[in-house]
């Protein structure tokens, strides 16, 4: 809708454009922003024009400038040949840069596809909508974040006095459509570390209506050293990371998501149902992830460590698990999210 | 900056908060529409550079050498896209708003997105048709041989040639799911119908047929005619209520308030007035005293007279308290946050229950039963306390009894096209109002009766609709647009944003119905007792007309020897209720049918079995105690028998669709039984004229808003008349065209408008032939009409011969003219039955409808594509409130969810295809037999879902929507 209280849009070319005046807001796909009436904000100063790279594979793993669209992650996501397939990449959206390929061992990045479906945005909205504009929005509903936080993703934040900072993207949210960056500070960049791209990943996703907006998305991985995290998000408020040395029994992880606080009730679910179907969706993801992880330890011919269930919390520490060591992968299956009965994350 | 659109270079200087939306429509693309301005409903979607993209919330600022396209540009001029033709011949819309968006979104597509088309579709919402066609003409679109390439292509492209139209697809259409008239008739045998329907002409219409009827035309009723817009709507050129600007017209925009129930003490408007642009603000000081209400019926004392233009006192959160009217929207929307409003915030009552306890708040204590508020002093608008036998005793003396308390929810029409209407003053000075109204003659007198003015000063036109469904049977705007006209002298527009559609216009009323049933051990019904309280929010609207018609179709289709019916409708400080399709009959019949459901498994009998040991047969008295009450009401026809065995049989079939492992499993129906038009009266005036030049002009009251009337009131003429549909011109809806209609609500559009079109094209054709027979001198009986004119005997009398010899009496401008009219006196019944497979979840509370099949009486089928459209629109709905629609309200009386990301109107993905089937019925009182279909397929649509929820968990949901919260807690709580 036209935001009338706007008098000024302005694009944003370099960090000294970024400083905000009274009554400006960071713009950065504007699908948000132009969605409801902006009562407080007098201008626009818009993001995409800062040229920021979208996609950066790197040592330490993936850097998504947070103008990325969500079609543009997809199309990387689903390697150059679907990239392709777009038959009018033409005008705005032909991209001179090719997007790099996916290291063949980031078998995470599967989580892509599910987690963009899990939007209630329309794929034509993808085109425009940012993957940092979903972050920064922070709605509990927004499945960027649980994307972003099933892979321990990291916020890159600049600072208005020129300066940068880190933090978990599981810490930007501050409440549902809050955010924990302070005004002038603009979200830069998402980066995934490589040991979670090569983890064996899955998300599931619920809401009142079969492709409705999210009432819990709820992500899992076990590392290739057998260390298993569940995200769940959407059903609480914030988001919540429970960190296992490995994949736990069914018993410790509905305990777990069960005793989580920050279920809560509006339109979108009732607390009760988010905190019984989170504990159903993360057992689904459970015991996907086990069957995958028994299917690669039969190929590789080893024991079955994996499998053991005996679990111990560890520490929200990203800096820690960043650390942790490569292994590399043993050719099991590519990760793909499989199609629930429900259809809660059908790939 | 500058951009192309549709090709055509375009110097453009948007503001610096526009978005692409109201761009396009400022350069007059106005095939680009507006459904919630949000980006969640797809109806302004267009391509950009390619790719298709939600216009309402793309900046505008981005735009620089831009290539924009729009539905109408998604082919060369003078073609259609082939989706937009598959979608124009597949009967792919029903009133149309939604379509330019569908179309372009379509066009997109490729045929590896046909696996995952629902979630392609998730961002274009469609209330009208339940999608099944949207679906088809897109499979048929990609499948289709003609179809070389696929995905966008920008006008001026060479494209593949289009499929073949045909006027009727319904054959094609059939492939997937069956139309049937009768189990063992194929759909083509429906669509030869037609002549059955034209050769019984005489017979159900009570009339003659004209003689030299041919057997039929493919226009004629009968066949699946193509609606007459279709080419306009599928490229988005068909004009809706804002899509012929008003020059200078002027914005308006309304304060809402912010408390549930307050006086207002003071409004100070100065800083609002001091702002440039803006032309005056409107408060309760300005409007008059007079008390209306916003409901509309054929008489205005059957509603309560408790609103007022702008009131002091409000008593609901979003009433309105002031009115802006700006030369822009900015200065509008700059107004309304400049005016300070001081307010006594008064005592609140959300709770209907509550509301009627001695103590509670009063929302309107100086009304009085003169006023048609029953209780003011307990909020009671209206009360029903009727009933034949001692229910009491025959409860008690059953062999059976059953007894169970069911609750409904607030649902919004959520039409594509919100409410709005822009007014100006003609040359002459006469008030002018443009409106999306499915009343425009009932507008018109409630604005005279509220304005003091004279019916000949005042003109109510409507456009196209996109999408009524009762909500705009009421005055949400067009008082305001005309307060607003008569101070400035301008033309105003007021057109609702999606949020004031939910807080501002009206819901379904939510209902608390309590069913108690008792029966022999054969299951006979031996008593019914219901209870009903019906929460109208803070206004009466539709309170009293909604209450008894509620309780009587839903409890009178079966024969029940003791009867108690208690009833009230109470005031509470939420957003009013409203008429929405079914009028209350859905929520009871929710009671009734799932108390049937009960008394089936107590007592071990097929559900289907227990309905015809209890249902009403033709020629029962529907009111055994013999009272005077519906003596209008007459066996026309009667179909509920077929009903029940085609839907029975099609569930006994089955179709393949498997449930997921793990998930419950079960099967439901419900039936329902439907008056063929409103009690009371309902009026229709028409008039036929033949121009000299052989068209015809045909002059109804009645709107199209998706019903599908205008292509029927077409096919009428085509028969009656033998005109192709070339020769055919239809003006409606417009207080000008003729002398009264009482409106398209109540499924009246076949049942008042057709048979009145009807008679006066009868009458015309008589005319005609008794004048050629004067011509050539030979007898009237012996002249036949033709498509060039009247033969008689060997001569062709042609049209100009004939118009001018027309006696004076029967001419007016436009040529020969004859008048029909129908006034509602006698009313047939029609009947559907819905039965459901579905598979619970019981894990998450997931419903997932396996089958959905529905079979109706509609008498003659007059458009049998259109009818079917209606029962699976009507299904789309019904599923919307059994499972996901609710408008949630908070402690504080605001509306939760004002929007569609957060109320869910269902999605392709929720709206699985439906079976239809129809019963072979033949009305007497309907036009050509034909029975209205509108309304009704909505009602048993959510007792046979939550009768089937409750098989399969063997735990039953009481509280609808049924959503998977509330499934869950059933199943957690087994
Ligand atoms: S999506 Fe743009 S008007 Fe609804
Ligand atoms: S035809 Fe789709 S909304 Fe009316």
């Amino acid at each position: 809708m036209d935001i009338t209280t706007v008098t000024s849009f302005r694009a944003a070319r370099s960090r000294a454009d970024l400083a905000l005046a009274p009554g400006e807001a960071f713009m950065a796909g504007g699908t948000w922003l132009l969605s409801e009436p902006q009562p407080s904000t007098t201008g626009f100063v818009d993001l995409t024009a800062m040229g920021w790279p979208d996609i950066e594979v790197v040592d330490a793993g993936l850097r998504i400038g947070a103008t990325c669209t969500i079609a543009t992650l997809l199309d990387w996501a689903r390697g150059a040949a679907a990239a392709s397939a777009h038959p009018a990449a033409t005008g705005r959206w032909a991209r001179a840069d090719a997007l790099p390929p996916v290291p063949e061992a980031w078998r995470a990045v599967a989580l892509v596809e599910p987690a963009a479906n899990a939007l209630l945005a329309s794929f034509k909205i993808w085109s425009t909508a940012t993957v940092g504009g979903n972050l920064c929005q922070s709605f509990a509903a927004g499945s960027m974040i649980s994307l972003a936080v099933a892979l321990d993703g990291v916020a890159v934040v600049w600072q208005p006095d020129g300066a940068e900072r880190r933090m978990p993207v599981a810490e930007l949210p501050a409440g549902n459509g809050a955010n924990a960056l302070a005004r002038g500070e603009v979200l830069r960049a998402i980066e995934i570390p490589a040991h979670a791209l090569r983890s064996e990943a899955r998300l599931q996703k619920i809401a009142l209506a079969e492709l409705g907006r999210s009432g819990a998305v709820i992500t899992g991985r076990v590392d290739e050293d057998g260390a298993a995290t569940f995200g769940v998000t959407a059903a609480t408020i914030t988001p919540r990371v429970l960190r296992f040395a490995a994949l736990p029994s069914t018993e410790e992880l509905r305990e777990r998501v069960e005793g989580l606080d920050g279920y809560y009730s509006d339109p979108l679910g009732a607390e009760d149902w988010r905190r019984g179907v989170s504990a159903v969706l993360a057992e689904r993801i459970r015991s996907q992830l086990q069957e995958s992880i028994a299917g690669r330890a039969d190929a590789a011919a080893a024991g079955d460590a994996a499998t053991t269930g005996v679990a111990a919390a560890s520490p929200v520490d990203p800096s820690a698990v960043s650390a942790r060591p490569a292994v590399p992968s043993d050719g099991a299956d590519a990760a793909s999210p499989a199609p629930s009965d429900d259809g809660s994350a059908r790939a | 900056m500058r951009l192309e659109i549709n090709g055509v270079p375009t110097e453009v200087d948007p503001a610096p908060g526009q978005v692409l939306r109201t761009l396009l429509r400022e350069q007059g693309r106005m095939d680009v529409k507006r459904g919630c301005d949000a980006g969640d409903c797809g109806a302004c979607s267009v391509l950009l550079d390619g790719r298709p993209v939600h216009s309402c919330i793309i900046p505008a600022q981005r735009l620089d050498g831009a290539s924009v396209t729009t539905a109408a540009g998604l082919a060369p001029e003078g073609e259609l896209h082939p989706v937009q033709q598959a979608l124009a011949d597949g009967f792919g819309f029903q009133c149309g708003y939604c379509t330019p968006g569908m179309s372009v979104t379509a066009s997109t597509l490729c045929e590896h997105d046909l696996d995952d088309l629902d979630r392609k579709l998730k961002g274009n919402l469609c209330r009208c048709t339940g999608y099944r066609p949207i679906r088809e003409a897109i499979r048929s679109t990609l499948t289709s041989a003609s179809t070389s390439g696929c995905g966008p292509t920008n006008a001026g492209a060479p494209r593949p040639a289009p499929p073949a139209s045909g006027a009727d697809r319904t054959d094609s259409a059939a492939s997937t799911t069956p139309i049937a008239a009768g189990s063992d008739r194929s759909a083509d045998e429906v669509t030869g119908a037609g002549a059955r329907g034209a050769a019984e002409v005489g017979a159900g219409a009570g009339g003659a047929a004209p003689a030299g009827l041919s057997p039929s035309t493919s226009h004629g009723v009968g066949t699946s005619a193509r609606p007459e817009a279709a080419t306009r709507i599928v490229q988005g050129l068909e004009p809706f209520a804002f899509d012929e600007p008003v020059p200078g017209a002027l914005f308006l925009r309304v304060l809402g308030s912010p408390h549930p129930h307050a006086r207002i003490l003071s409004i100070d408007t100065s800083d609002a007035l001091a702002i440039e642009g803006v032309v005056d603000v409107l408060t309760h000081e300005h409007a008059p005293a007079t008390r209306f209400s916003t409901a509309r019926h054929e008489h205005r004392t059957d509603d309560p007279d408790d609103t007022r233009v702008l009131d002091d006192t409000v008593r609901f959160v979003g009433q309105r308290v002031a009115a802006v009217v700006a030369e822009t929207v900015a200065a509008a929307e700059a107004a309304l946050r400049a005016i300070r409003v001081e307010y006594e915030v008064l005592p609140s009552v959300l709770d209907p229950e509550a509301a009627r306890a001695p103590g509670a708040p009063l929302l309107h204590p100086l009304r009085t039963p003169d006023d048609r508020v029953a209780e003011a002093g307990r909020n009671v608008v209206a009360a029903l306390h009727d009933g034949h036998g001692d229910a009491a005793a025959a409860l008690a003396a059953s062999h059976a009894t059953v007894s169970g308390t069911w609750r409904t929810s607030r649902v919004t029409h959520a039409q594509l096209e919100t409410h709005g209407s822009v007014g100006w003053l003609d040359e002459a000075g006469r008030l002018v109002i443009r409106s999306s109204t499915q009343v425009p003659f009932l507008t018109r007198d409630e604005l005279c009766h509220v304005f003091g003015l004279e019916r000949e000063n005042v003109r109510v036109t409507a456009n196209r609709i996109g999408g009524g469904f009762g909500g705009k049977q009421e005055i949400f705007t067009e008082d305001l647009v005309t307060l607003a006209v008569l101070r400035t002298g301008r033309p105003v527009a007021y057109e609702f944003s999606r949020t004031e559609q939910f807080q501002r216009a009206s819901v379904r009323h939510p209902m608390r119905i309590s069913v108690e049933l008792g029966a022999d051990a054969q299951g006979r019904l031996t008593a019914m007792r219901v209870d009903l309280l019906s929460d109208t929010g803070a206004y009466g609207n539709h309170a009293i007309g909604v209450m008894f018609h509620s309780l009587a179709e839903s409890t009178t289709i079966y024969r029940v020897p003791a009867k108690r019916l208690d009833a009230e409708a109470v005031y509470t400080n939420n957003v009013p209720s409203g008429a929405f399709r079914g009028y209350g009959l859905g929520q009871v019949i929710l009671g009734v049918e799932s108390a049937m459901d009960l008394l089936a498994e107590r007592l071990g009998i097929d559900p289907f079995e227990l309905r015809r040991i209890n249902m009403v047969r033709e020629g029962d008295p529907l009111h055994p105690d013999a009272d005077k009450y519906e003596e209008d009401l007459v066996w026309g026809s009667y179909g509920l028998d077929q009903c029940l065995d085609l839907a029975e049989s099609a569930l006994r079939r089955g179709n393949g669709v498997e449930a997921p492992s793990g998930w419950a499993v079960g099967e439901g129906m419900a039936a329902s039984m439907i008056a063929t038009m409103a009690p009371r009266g309902h009026i229709a005036r028409t008039s036929v004229s033949l121009r000299p030049d052989g068209r015809l002009l045909l002059r109804v009251g009645t709107a199209e808003f998706g019903n599908g009337t205008s292509t029927v009131l077409r096919q009428i003429a085509a028969t009656d008349l033998l005109a192709a549909p070339e020769r055919i011109e239809l003006w409606s809806a417009d207080t000008d065209a003729v002398e009264h209609d009482t409106g398209a609500f109540a499924s009246a559009g076949i049942t008042v408008a057709g048979k009145a079109l009807h008679a006066a094209c009868l009458s015309l054709a008589e005319r005609m032939r008794t004048i050629a027979a004067g011509l050539a001198g030979a007898d009237a009986a012996s002249a036949r009409l033709t498509a060039d004119g009247v033969l008689v005997g060997e001569r062709v009398v042609g049209f100009a011969e004939i118009v001018a010899a027309a006696p004076p009496e029967q001419l007016d401008d436009a040529g020969l003219t004859a008048d029909g009219s129908e006034l509602g006196d006698i009313r047939s019944l029609a009947f559907n039955v819905h039965a459901v497979r579905v598979a619970v979840d019981p894990e998450t509370g997931t419903v997932r409808v396996l089958q959905s099949i529905q079979s109706a009486d509609a008498g003659f089928l007059m458009n049998p594509a259109q009818v079917r459209g209606q029962v699976e629109g009507g299904t789309a709905q019904g599923i919307g409130s059994a499972l996901y629609e609710e408008v949630l309200i908070d402690d504080g009386g605001r509306v939760q969810n004002p929007v569609f990301r957060t109320y869910r109107v269902p999605q392709s993905a929720d709206v699985p295809d439906t079976e239809v089937y129809f019963a072979e019925t033949d009305d007497s009182v309907g036009p050509f037999g034909a029975k209205s279909m509108s309304e009704s397929p909505y009602n048993p649509v959510a007792p046979a879902i939550g009768n089937a929820i409750a098989r399969a968990l063997g735990a039953r949901p009481y509280h609808q929507p049924f959503t998977r919260e509330r499934v869950w807690r059933v199943a957690q709580s087994r």
